[in-house]
């Protein structure tokens, strides 16, 4: 029987942090990396960007054999979990072999979540989480002449400016009232709105699509409101949903993620969690979230490497803190920290419509809890420390709001650098 | 074993906010003179002060580990990290993943912008260094040390029984390593053997040959071991590691013996200002003022209360400059690069006649200050004159290589440490008025040495 001290499951941002966080505190024991993917590991964030075709298919990988080679990692390819037997220890995969570990990550990613729409799967779709997915998304677009986007996250807006640009009519249909909901505010969901619409993209929100079907182009879409779309190019990015059916009787808790603590270890012995399939708690409350964005996998993959390996440097995850930038049409949008409004909470905003500059923060006591900018630029990574130090600014808040970049700087400078 | 990198360090309480780094940044890097297109941003606070954004090269790079697009690495040769245009697809999440706003929107460009240090460019140093008219921004080579000296054997003992903070043990490595196997090594009593050089249960601390002479013949000993080696056609280097006692009291005369006969050895003094491996005892390089077992401080006697030492202290290195050595010079473990610039040379001199090296060395016991200080302690010496960094050749005279423009009062140094705790007022002006007559009369041989039909 195969035996090995690590094993991590998955190749991408979460399981790549693990390995080097292991490697730091413990440079010998066995460490076995097994993924489903056959391609060197890629960061699914970057597909959108192959879909453009401003990233080559074959220049995106984040690192090569040489990597696993150096580190020590037996590095296996086109190897699927296919379930998690942790009475004794065993990680069975898809061929039916099985390996022994003392510790095992689970840094399984998402894979898209497929709305329960009747007909959809009497039609040609697209969806994009995989480089093959982009590949074949590149190549469609250029063939479009009407396409529909279902979904108004990052991934089906990035798509769609894509096809907007290729040449195609494109409607984008969203269930929520706005777009990119849940990253951005509706003030510059607005103007992300006005860019597409001025664009000559359609934007459908606060709509469904309630019934697919097979037509001489490609398939005819009814909306709840009867009326019906064309599209030779569909694509559903309605979000995603962790891989984790191996989980079977494993015993290792899940809700709508695997449940992680604050060292990404699940409720059973032996078995972590961390990335876009671990469910762990929110820097703004106890909940127990989805932090499906790539920062977060990171710090997640890094801290449960640690954990792992028993490094006493670890420190416990502070909970996820939502970072995003979203880049459209020439103009850059960057969203740090929480747009709940929690009791008490304070909103600042500012926009200069002649400029197109939109700034929004939300304070509590003092203290920032989130940062929003349409062009307005200031350092993202700044103003999350920001967050995360609970920085009082009561001080130096009208010099902040008027200039946070330059402010962000001198406090970074200040208290941190 | 890991590398070192150079950096570019920043002083802010020498920044005036001129802004010429940002211009001369935004030349090299965008050939324009706009300030915000700079890689290294300074900006003001609200009370006139200055603060500095710039990349950290950070060892563990979060800019790295969150970029999708694999267009940001750490190279590991130059420690820089590298921004990848063909690879980079402008998606920003690299601003966000860094705390310390190092990469940055160049809107002039489009993309992100970070510093790398100017490692390419011909001066292979970045360009925001010289222009820097205060002074404010230095940038710090003291890697090559690590780099090069990692690599050489160590031939000091594993462990040491020297005191905790004590800087003797990092002295005794880097320059036996730097004087590599061929070398012969004589340490009088104090505190070099007491830390292990001479060995223990009949095997030796050192990788080289030692021996251990009296305090009173180091250099006769050594001249003589030389002598001998030379003899027989071997070359090998005669070095001495002996403290301030054993060698401007009681070595005293075989010391400037060997001096005057311009004997082919090396001569360091760590020089702690005592003898204090045997209970801290003073010296004639005890200073003025400083309390030591044999110096106390209390009622006196006769209405005299005792107030440490009553005299000043010997300058030894000045002294040995007037045997006219091959070479002599003094240094800091504080200043690294200066002390190996300086072991360089008097390794050379070594092979031509007679070398002296005299490196301070802050002594945690014997002067009272936190083990984790010594380098603090040795910094303060020189950033207040206290202690000053320079060599002699007899062809180029006396030169200052760490000249202090702005030195602190000397109570920035007195303070740091538990000996001088009891000083009255009139001794510290007593010291501080030493001090600027001490850089005076150094300065005077400087200048001697500079001046047309000076010593040549």
């Amino acid at each position: 029987m195969e035996q090995t001290k690590y094993l991590v499951v998955g190749s991408s941002h979460a399981a790549l942090e693990a390995v080097t966080a292991i490697r730091m505190h413990d440079a010998e024991g066995s460490l076995t990396l097994v993924t489903r993917d056959t391609l060197l590991p890629y960061s699914p964030t970057v597909l959108p960007y192959v879909v453009s075709g401003r990233s080559a298919p074959g220049d995106v990988f984040l690192r090569d054999e040489q990597f696993f080679a150096a580190n020590r990692v037996d590095y296996r390819r086109g190897a699927a979990l296919e379930a998690l037997h942790t009475g004794r220890n065993a990680a069975e995969l898809a061929d039916g072999s099985e390996i022994i570990y003392e510790k095992v990550l689970l840094a399984t990613g998402a894979a898209p979540a497929i709305p329960p729409i009747p007909g959809l799967d009497q039609v040609k779709y697209h969806v994009l989480r995989t480089l093959d997915d982009a590949t074949r998304l590149h190549a469609a677009i250029s063939q479009s002449k009407h396409a529909v986007v279902l979904g108004a996250g990052l991934v089906g807006m990035h798509a769609a400016e894509n096809l907007v640009k290729a040449g195609a009519s494109v409607t984008i249909v969203e269930m929520a009232k706005q777009l990119t909901d849940g990253y951005f505010d509706p003030t510059a969901a607005q103007m992300i709105e006005k860019a597409f619409v001025d664009n000559g993209a359609t934007i459908l929100t606060g709509s469904r699509v309630v019934k697919l079907a097979p037509s001489a182009v490609g398939a005819t879409l009814t909306l709840e409101n009867g009326k019906t779309l064309e599209a030779d190019l569909l694509l559903v990015a309605t979000g995603v949903k962790p891989n984790m059916d191996f989980l079977g009787d494993s015993g290792v808790a899940h809700d709508r993620g695997i449940l992680v603590g604050d060292s990404m270890q699940t409720s059973v012995a032996n078995v972590w969690a961390a990335g876009d399939c671990a469910q762990a708690k929110s820097f703004f409350s106890d909940d127990k979230v989805m932090n499906s964005i790539l920062p977060d996998a990171t710090e997640q993959g890094r801290i449960a490497g640690m954990a792992m390996a028993g490094d006493p440097g670890l420190k416990h995850y502070p909970g996820g803190v939502p970072l995003n930038t979203y880049h459209f049409f020439g103009r850059h949008a960057i969203s740090v920290g929480s747009s709940r409004l929690t009791e008490g909470a304070e909103v600042v905003t500012r926009f200069d419509e002649a400029s197109g500059r939109y700034l929004k923060a939300i304070f509590k006591d003092d203290r920032l809890l989130g940062i929003y900018g349409v062009n307005e630029f200031f350092d993202g990574g700044v103003m999350c420390q920001l967050i995360l130090r609970r920085v009082d600014l009561s001080a130096v808040k009208q010099r902040f709001l008027a200039n946070p970049l330059a402010v962000g700087r001198e406090l970074m400078s200040k208290l941190w650098r | 074993m890991g590398r070192g990198y150079n950096t570019i360090a920043f002083d802010a309480a020498r920044c005036d906010g001129c802004g010429d780094c940002m211009t001369a940044c935004a030349g090299a890097k965008t050939g324009t003179q706009d300030k915000t297109r700079s890689r290294i941003q300074i900006v003001g606070d609200a009370s006139g002060g200055f603060e500095l954004a710039l990349c950290r090269q950070c060892g563990d790079p979060k800019c790295v580990t969150v970029c999708p697009a694999g267009a940001l690495t750490k190279d590991g040769a130059s420690g820089v990290i590298d921004w990848n245009a063909a690879k980079c697809v402008d998606c920003l999440l690299c601003t966000v993943g860094c705390a310390y706003a190092g990469i940055a929107l160049d809107a002039g460009s489009g993309h992100v912008a970070k510093c790398d240090m100017c490692y390419e460019s011909p001066a292979g140093s970045p360009a925001c260094v010289p222009a820097c008219p205060h002074g404010a921004l230095t940038y710090i080579t003291t890697s090559r040390i690590y780099n090069e000296v990692g690599d050489w054997e160590d031939l000091f003992a594993p462990g040491l029984a020297g005191c905790q903070g004590c800087n003797t043990e990092l002295l005794m490595r880097h320059t036996l390593r730097r004087v590599g196997p061929d070398t012969v090594l004589a340490t009088p009593p104090g505190c070099v053997p007491g830390m292990g050089s001479v060995g223990f249960n009949g095997t030796t601390g050192t990788k080289i040959p030692v021996f251990h002479p009296l305090l009173t013949n180091t250099a006769a000993m050594l001249a003589g071991i030389k002598r001998q080696y030379k003899r027989v056609g071997r070359e090998v280097l005669a070095l001495a590691i002996a403290g301030d006692g054993g060698a401007s009291d009681v070595g005293f005369q075989s010391l400037s013996g060997a001096a005057e006969r311009n004997e082919q050895i090396l001569f360091m003094v760590v020089d702690n200002e005592g003898y204090m491996n045997t209970g801290m005892q003073r010296s004639s390089c005890t200073p003025y003022g400083a309390w030591t077992s044999t110096t106390p401080v209390g009622k006196g006697s006769g209405g005299m209360p005792s107030q440490g030492k009553t005299q000043d202290a010997k300058n030894l290195p000045l002294i040995m400059v007037n045997h006219r050595c091959e070479y002599v010079a003094t240094a800091s473990t504080a200043y690294m690069e200066d002390l190996y610039d300086k072991l360089d040379k008097a390794i050379e001199a070594s092979k031509r006649g007679f070398a002296y090296l005299h490196v301070y060395s802050p002594c945690t016991t014997g002067w009272r200050f936190p083990t984790d200080q010594n380098m603090e302690v040795a910094r303060k010496a020189v950033e207040t004159n206290f202690v000053m960094l320079w060599d002699y050749t007899p062809g180029a005279g006396l030169r200052f290589t760490r000249p202090v423009d702005q030195p602190l009062p000397v109570t920035e140094y007195l303070k740091a440490m538990g000996r001088f705790r009891h000083l009255s007022p009139d001794q510290i002006s007593h010291i501080q008025a030493k001090v600027v007559e001490n850089l005076a009369f150094v300065k005077q041989m400087v200048h001697r040495a500079s001046a047309p039909g000076g010593e040549t």
